[in-house]
């Protein structure tokens, strides 16, 4: 068995990062949008955890700092998604076409 | 071991603190009397937060005299993970200036707009404990934390109107794209904690440098990878192309007011946390970030110019002006990064003197937009200030005097900040840099101009006379009298920038110049 190094940590959150970006990305509904982007800050959450392991404490209250952050925008990215579909009636990003160029 | 708390804080703590304090009390006290107002009440709010501003600066003006007595150059606080130095006093107050200039934009605006809640100023006063947070931070965690606290306020008040279907969509683009933008950020930050093993900016640095030396100057390619997406989160808050694209939208959505607001105050916070990070934690890295500037800054003239000469809105085409102005100030920053002499820190002082004239002028434009707005008139394309000369002379006036000035017309106040930033690039030696920007500057001419061809030259479509209240014309006079003041007598105003750089004794200015 391979011990498990911090790099295998750093693979791990790279991966879970690149997987919230290609979200970002392609996602059309907004609200799997906002997972995407949970996702891309458990993904900085795993290196800051990882990191501490080497480093100290100073990562993991940085990670409990990330994680509130994380729940505050979800809740503030609930309650405009609410607003504008009250008067859109859709949660779907290329809808989204009033403002452009 | 034993630990207590009086380990962890110091009184001067609270005392280097006291702006936010007063400002976060002045906050919560908004939203408790708010519940109590009749609905024609409502204006006691934007009092309230007006006098917790004014509060927050009489705080402030105390800090800056204890920094004075102490004979320091800088107070660490909170376990060095707040640093109050002349540059972070600099930038409070283009903080508090913003907010109350904002805050008196607001009063009427929000009437006609029937959301007149005293969330919104409780929203504004939080926002701006969040730049200062941004400002002076010193530790990445607390840089975080201030930047979430402003971004999140200011995603609710660019949808503040609920009602209206511009308003909800700009503020969700602007969610989800700074969202997006904050988590690579942090992605970034965790990087750079793990290379350097603490999440201070100084500490950041150390390690940095010293990696690099045992490498032969080269750098880990963990480190670049921090610092490209750290850079993508600086650079989406700063709008610079090619992340540019949130800006024309949320400024097009929000209520202008709080345009005017998210283009000066937040601008301005996003820039002292760009050049605390860059500078400060990431200095050594300046070989990288240099050359990646220069792309940014000519790919953010260019697209920023070239696509304000078509825009119909107001409000959108000065959210293009306002892109172009941040690549004229990336400049001053690549003239530093790339100099080893003194003459670079011209490019800096440039980028300061940008930041307090463009608060004003800025501001002082989005106010004359926001006077056009009535109960059946929305006012932000050009033609709603067509032939404004003709209803409401003064105002028109002072439109041409900031378009003027943002076009950087000398006696005016934008033309010094202009000055600092070509002279920089001309004494670095970055002639064709300087001469592109001066090129787009031209650019720049026509598009402000455009608007005051449509004020001064053709017919008024809706004849009306515009009423404005006192908050307006204080906010009108105070920013026309700023944009006047700082273009024809701009020394005492230079002087502060110096005095807030401390010239080249600031640490971070100290490790180019030598």
């Amino acid at each position: 068995m391979v011990p498990i190094t911090p790099i295998h940590y750093l693979i791990l959150a790279a991966a879970l990062f690149t997987l919230g970006t290609i979200g970002v990305l392609t996602r059309r509904n907004v609200v799997i949008v906002l997972m995407s982007i949970e996702l891309i800050l458990n993904a900085v959450n795993l290196n800051l955890v990882a990191f501490s392991r080497m480093w100290g404490l100073q990562g993991q209250v940085f990670a409990i700092f990330v994680i509130t952050d994380a729940a505050a925008e979800a809740a503030v990215g609930l309650g405009i998604l609410i607003a504008f579909f009250r008067n859109k009636e859709t949660v779907n990003v290329d809808e989204v076409d009033l403002l452009k160029w | 071991m034993q630990v207590s708390i009086a380990q962890f804080f110091q009184r001067s703590d609270y005392l280097m603190s006291l702006p936010m304090i007063l400002l976060t009390i002045f906050a919560l006290g908004i939203l408790l009397i708010d519940l109590m107002l009749p609905d024609d009440w409502k204006w006691a709010n934007a009092a309230t937060a007006f006098v917790g501003v004014l509060f927050a600066t009489a705080g402030l003006i105390k800090v800056q005299i204890a920094l004075g007595e102490a004979h320091r150059q800088m107070v660490p606080a909170f376990m060095n993970s707040m640093v109050i130095d002349r540059f972070a006093i600099y930038f409070w107050y283009l903080f508090l200036a913003g907010a109350a200039v904002a805050i008196l934009m607001s009063v009427h605006y929000m009437d006609v707009e029937r959301e007149h809640h005293g969330e919104f100023y409780a929203l504004i006063l939080f926002s701006v404990v969040g730049m200062m947070c941004m400002a002076s931070g010193w530790d990445v965690v607390l840089i975080f934390i201030g930047l979430e606290l402003m971004a999140i306020s200011t995603y609710v008040l660019v949808g503040f109107l609920r009602r209206d279907r511009r308003s909800n969509e700009a503020s969700l683009k602007y969610l989800l794209l700074g969202a997006f933008s904050s988590g690579i950020f942090a992605y970034g930050l965790s990087l750079l904690y793990g290379l350097a093993g603490s999440t201070n900016l100084v500490i950041i640095r150390q390690r940095l440098a010293q990696q690099m030396a045992a490498a032969g100057d080269h750098a880990d390619p963990v480190a670049v990878l921090a610092l490209l997406t750290v850079a993508t989160g600086l650079l989406f808050k700063i709008a610079a192309v090619p992340f540019h694209q949130w800006a024309p939208d949320a400024y097009e959505g929000a209520p202008t007011s709080i345009t005017g607001f998210m283009s000066v105050a937040v601008k301005s916070a996003a820039w002292a946390m760009l050049l605390r990070i860059l500078l400060l934690g990431l200095a050594p890295l300046h070989k990288i970030w240099v050359p990646l500037l220069v792309f940014v800054s000519i790919a953010t003239m260019t697209a920023a110019n070239l696509a304000a000469l078509t825009q119909n809105n107001l409000k959108r085409l000065l959210a293009y002006s306002s892109i172009a102005h941040v690549g004229y100030m990336l400049l001053g920053l690549i003239a530093f990064g790339s100099a080893n002499t003194p003459s670079g820190v011209d490019g800096i002082r440039g980028i300061l003197i940008y930041l307090l004239v463009y608060t004003f002028m800025n501001l002082g434009a989005f106010a004359v937009i926001t006077s056009l707005r009535r109960r059946d008139v929305i006012g932000d394309e050009i033609d709603d200030i067509a032939g404004l000369f003709f209803r409401a002379p003064t105002e028109s006036v002072l439109m041409l005097v900031f378009l003027l000035s943002l076009a950087g017309i000398p006696p005016l106040a934008g033309f010094w900040g202009k000055y600092f930033i070509f002279l920089s690039l001309i004494e670095t030696g970055h002639y064709v840099l300087a001469s592109l920007a001066v090129l787009y500057a031209v650019f720049g001419l026509y598009y402000y101009m455009r608007i005051a061809n449509a004020m001064l030259m053709r017919q008024a479509l809706d004849k009306e006379p515009l009423k404005i209240g006192g908050s307006m014309a204080a906010a009108l006079g105070v920013t026309a009298l700023a944009t006047l003041l700082i273009g024809i007598y701009p020394e005492p105003f230079i002087r502060a920038v110096d005095w807030s750089l401390g010239l080249s004794q600031h640490p971070a200015i100290a490790h180019l110049v030598k």
